[in-house]
This record gives structure tokens, sequence and C-alpha cells, in this order.
């Protein structure tokens, strides 16, 4: 499939009177034409602040781009100028936030907020543009639109923000749109709402979406591939059902591990111990080492390569280094690798998932 | 908005009444009156012309009497300038004061606002520091002090403009305003300069940047608004401060102006006068207060005072 957005080798540091923050440690990964890619990782994994990169919405004063390339289109959006910049956010790129009741200006009708990106963007007359923003409303499962359009946010609740935020983000047909954490500040019913909308949005525009989250029941729902970001680095990139039923990395592991389930009678949830490790001085090898009860001498001296698993899964781990030990995942990872067809536990003959 | 209309009229006129009584009062307190200090007259003439004015009453009566006048809106006449009636001497008197104060007003706020808009689109940056200098130099420098600096300088030194008077016309008219504009515009400068960068920081510039705007469009057409609220609910005390500024400014450049008229009315204990003017300052000041909360409304949609918003 055609790759749509490149992310090279990215480095990514920020200043503060504390000394150099390596927020992003070498970031790699493609996005291919119209599928979702969900990035997560647990707060200041770097997953936010990758995309806020893509879209070079980070402070330029504090953050600077040490090394790597970001490709779209044939440029490297590290390197083009703000001018060039405002051209592509908006109508290539467009990002949907994370809290709605924030993200929309209270003193702007929601019409001109809608219309701002259409009449930046495409050459159309004022009248044309607000049909286009009414027609967007309707898209996105807002009720009596042209009234609508003249009301301010304080007049909306929250899942109707968020869907104003999707009607902006999409007022330019995208070729990218960047969700982070789209449904984190909203209660859960909407939460569903919204992923419903998002996803039906996908079937009917042709858009490739980054969805950033830290709900990994969110990623089961809409992604079709993920990438698990561990301190300003993906420790492992694959398929969903790769990364869900196959996940090699101590920190997927983890992660997994910390997922509520309906199936299982334990008293208590599963917590990753230790917090990450502070980016002012990153630590040498794999930054998860110093928490993860699978780390090697290996894991605290060198920076573990991308093991391939499969043609779409890789793993940033030494375990998977031929002379590494052969280690038992926890017990809920065996369940599930249990039913995935080319992991090493999988038992077709006791009732295994058969494609 | 008519049911708020006339409920904030309601309270601006209790206002107003509580406001009237008690400076009739204070005032009452004061020592002296404005015939003791003639000294040529006699007992049995002081008698007579307390009698005359009423000064005989005790100052229930003499309070209720006032009051019942106020609301006919006769102010009566001043004891200072010989038989005068009070309304007409402030009306003659309010044209350079008025004068004054909207231009200082206007120059004040706008230039305020370019001063705020330019230190915080340039953070940190000399532009910045020079603005915040001014800034600084507005609010603690106090308007006599800069008026006299501006008389020496320009007036003097320099002689552009008049020193003084009112005789030049609106050139006259320059650097009181000037005087009397330093003070609002320093305030103003350092609230819109941190307004807008707290909007600038908010979660919607940075959705209105993803969207593709540029610097100027977000500065503008995102934040400005947005920023403008805060210095809105501070224009009422400014405005106050413009009103007793004004009380000195004119002074030091010898303006005909109400201000000078009021410090001379207290000066020589002319009840009415005093009530008259302070009354009159009362209802401007009110009503700038009433304008502010319209304009509020207007700026800030969230504050619609229409009451329901169906």
């Amino acid at each position: 499939m055609e790759k749509i957005l490149e992310v090279k080798n990215l480095e990514l540091s920020f200043h503060t009177f504390a000394g150099e923050v390596k927020a992003i440690r070498g970031v790699n990964f493609d996005l291919k034409k119209g599928e979702t890619l969900a990035i997560v990782g647990e707060s200041g994994s770097g997953k936010s602040v990758t995309t806020k990169a893509i879209m070079r919405l980070l402070p330029e004063s504090s953050s600077e781009f040490k090394n790597g390339q970001i490709l779209f289109n044939g440029k490297d959006l590290t390197k083009l100028t703000d001018k060039e910049m405002q051209k592509i956010r908006g109508k290539d790129i467009s990002m949907i936030f994370q809290d709605p009741m924030t993200s929309l200006n209270p003193t702007m009708t929601i019409g001109k907020q809608i219309m701002e990106p259409i009449l930046k963007h495409q050459n159309v007359a004022k009248s044309e543009a607000q049909k286009m923003a009414i027609d967007l409303l309707k898209l996105v499962g807002m009720p009596q639109p042209e009234q609508r359009m003249k009301q301010y946010p304080h007049q909306f609740s929250g899942g109707q923000r968020q869907r104003i935020v999707i009607a902006i983000a999409l007022a330019c047909n995208p070729k990218i749109l960047i969700a982070d954490e789209p449904t984190t500040a909203l209660d859960v019913t909407i939460q569903a709402q919204i992923l419903e909308l998002m996803k039906d949005l996908q079937k009917k525009i042709d858009t490739s979406i980054i969805f950033i989250t830290h709900d990994l029941g969110v990623v089961a729902n809409v992604a079709d591939r993920v990438a698990v970001m561990y301190s300003g680095k993906i420790v492992e990139i694959g398929t969903v059902d790769e990364i869900f039923y196959n996940p090699q990395h101590p920190y997927t592991w983890g992660l997994l591990s910390s997922m509520p389930s309906l199936d299982v009678q334990e008293e208590k949830l599963y917590a990753i111990p230790g917090t990450p490790p502070d980016l002012l001085n990153p630590p040498k090898g794999d930054a998860f080492a110093l928490r993860s009860e699978y780390a090697m001498q290996i894991d605290m001296e060198e920076t573990p390569p991308f093991f391939k698993v499969s043609d779409t899964h890789y793993a940033a781990t030494w375990l998977l280094h031929p002379d590494a030990p052969e280690v038992t995942p926890p017990a809920t990872i065996i369940e599930r690798m249990k039913r995935f067809p080319n992991s090493r536990y999988y038992e077709s003959a006791n009732g295994g998932i058969l494609k | 908005m008519a049911k708020y209309i006339l409920k904030r009229v309601l309270y601006m006129i209790l206002t107003l009444f509580l406001i009237a009584t008690f400076t009739f009062f204070l005032m009452k307190m004061l020592p002296g009156s404005p015939i003791a200090s003639s000294p040529k007259l006699t007992h049995e003439q002081l008698a007579a012309v307390e009698a005359k004015y009423g000064l005989d009453k005790p100052l229930p009566v003499q309070y209720g009497i006032y009051m019942k006048k106020m609301v006919q809106l006769d102010f009566g006449v001043s004891y200072q300038f010989k038989g005068a009636n009070v309304t007409e001497l402030i009306i003659n008197r309010a044209g350079p004061s008025f004068l004054l104060g909207i231009q200082a007003l206007i120059l004040g706020t706008i230039g305020g606002i370019i001063l705020g808009m330019i230190a915080a689109l340039r953070q940190n940056t000399v532009w910045d520091y020079g603005s915040t200098l001014i800034a600084i130099f507005g609010i603690s420098i106090p308007s006599f002090v800069f008026a006299s600096l501006l008389q020496y300088w320009i007036g003097v030194k320099g002689g552009f403009l008049p020193v003084g008077l009112w005789e030049n016309g609106w050139q006259s008219s320059i650097l009181p305003t000037i005087a009397l504009a330093m003070g609002p515009l320093a305030t103003s400068a350092r609230f819109i300069r941190t307004e807008m960068i707290e909007v600038l920081g908010t979660d919607y510039i940075t959705l209105a940047k993803a969207k593709g705007a540029s610097g100027l469009e977000i500065a503008f057409k995102h934040a400005f608004r947005n920023a403008l609220i805060p210095l809105i609910t501070v224009m009422g005390p400014l405005a106050a401060g413009l009103v007793t500024g004004s009380l000195v400014v004119e002074q030091i450049f010898a303006i005909p102006g109400i201000g000078e008229q009021f410090v001379k009315a207290i000066n020589s204990s002319d009840y009415s006068l005093i009530m008259g003017t302070t009354m009159f300052f009362s209802v401007l000041l009110i009503l700038v207060i009433f304008i502010v909360d319209i304009l509020y409304g207007i700026v800030d949609p969230r504050i619609r005072l229409t009451g329901g918003n169906k």
C-alpha cells in the first residue's frame, strides 16, 4: 500500500531550565493510505509530542529537531518554513484535540470556526463555505445544523463540541487526520458515540488516521495497526492482532496485563511497577529494563534494535535475539497468544480462533 | 434585555440616593460653613443669612428639603458665586472636563491595547521590555508629576503646545489629555499583555494554528477578543480614576473644568455646589459602569445579558 507519511529516525528535544529533555529519541514509522495507526503508551511516552511535531505545533522557542525526517508528499516537514507549514495544516494534515471543552474559541460562533479552514484553504465564496460547513455538521451528526451555526461553543455539550472539532478537522478533506486522545475527556457513553462516528467517517472519506490514546480498548476498536511507545521510542509496532495476541515486548505485556478483563477472576488489577524514566537523563540500553522483570544484562547496556517478528510486526527487545534465553510471558499474555496462529503457544485443537 | 435594564436603572437610582445621603452628612461634618468665613458679619447678620439659606434648621430637616429639591433636579444656588444656579455652573464647566476625560480614556485604552499587544506578540524582546518600561512609568509616576514634566519640557522648553489654560482650542487639551491618559494606558497595557500571553497558550489557539491560521490571524481574529474581556472589567475603575485624576490635572493646567470648580467648592464649603458636583460625577460613573456591563455582553457571548438564552 502507498505510504503517505514517513517518520524517519526522528529525534526532538525540549530546552528547559533543568536542561535538555529528550522527548523523542529516534522514532520510525510510516502511515499508509486509508489506514488507522494507533499510537499507545502511558503519559510522557512521547506520543502526543510526536504528532505535534508532525503538525509543527510545538513552541519553536523551546523545542528543537535534533535529527531525522518527517516525509509527506516528498517534502520534509521539519525543514519547511512557517508559511509553507500553514498551507499544509488544516488542509492536508489536520488534528482533533483531547479536550473539546477548551479547544473551541468561546467568543466565535461555531459556524465561523468551521468555515475558517474552508475559506483559508479553498478558493470558495463565503456562501459556498457556509453550505459546506452545514454539510460538515450534518456529516458529524449534528441536528439542526443551520440554526446551530450561529451559536457559540458554550451552548453545546462536550460530545457535541467534539463533533464540531471533528467537523473542523474534516473541513478540507485532509489526507491525514491526527486524533490526539479524542475521547479521553468524554464520558463513556459519549466516548462510544464519538468512536462510532470516527469509524463511520473513515468509511465515507478516504483519510489516513493517526489515533493517539492510552486506552487499549479504544485501540482494539478503531485501529488497523498499533505502535507502542515508551519513553520517546516506539518499542513495538504491528497489526492490531499481532499486538494484542502475539505481543513480544515486555512493556506491551505489561500494558495488556494491566487491562481489565471480564474473563479473568483476579481480584487485583495488574500494574506495571515503577515509573517511566526521566528523559532529562534517559537510561542507557532498553529504557524499560529498570521496570521489567525480564531484563537481562545487555538491556542495561545497549539499546535493542528492531527485531522482525513478521513482515508487519517488529519489536525492540533483546528477548527476540537468537542468543536470548526463552522466557515465559505473564499468564494472561499466554492466554492471548494461544489464540494467535503464528505464536508459539497457539493451540488450535483446544478451541483457538482459526482464521 | 428590557427587564435587565429596568432592574439596573432601579439599582442605579438606589445607589444615587445612598451617595447623596452619605455625601450630605459627610459634608455637614466638615468644620466651617459657607458664611462663617466672612469675618465682617455680625452675629445678627450671620443668623439672618443662615435663616435665608435654611442653614439654621435642624440637620434632618435640611436633609429633607435638600432631597426633595434634588428629585426635582434643583441643586440650589451657589454660595460662592453670587446667585449662580448650580446646575448651570456645572453644565458650563462640564465641557472641557468631558473632552479631557473622553480623550484620555480613548488614548489610554487604545494606546494601552497597542502597547500590550506588541509586548505579548514580541514577548521577551526589546519591544516587550520597552512597553513594560512605559507601563511601569505610567503606573508609578503620579499624573500631577507627569503633568508638570510635560508642561516644562513641551510647553515651556519646546514651546510646541500651550502650557495651560483653555484658550487655544483643541491644542490646549493635548498635554492634559496625555497626562491624564498615562495611568489608564499603563494599566490596560499590562492587562492586555498578561491576557494575550495567557490566551495564546490556550487549546483553542492551538486548534486555530492547526487550521493553518497565520500568526496575525491568530492574534487578531482569535486571541484579541478573548484578551479584551478582563480589560473591560477594569474599564469602570479606570474611568473612575480619570474623573478623580482630572481634579488634579485641571488644577495644574488651570483648565476651567468641573474638577477645578469642585476643588474650589470644597475649599469654600460651597454646600450646594459640592452636592451638585458629587451627584454629577456619580451619575457619570454609574453610567460608565452600566455601559461597561453592556459591552461585556457584546464581547463575551457567555455573558449575554438577556437572562434566559432560549
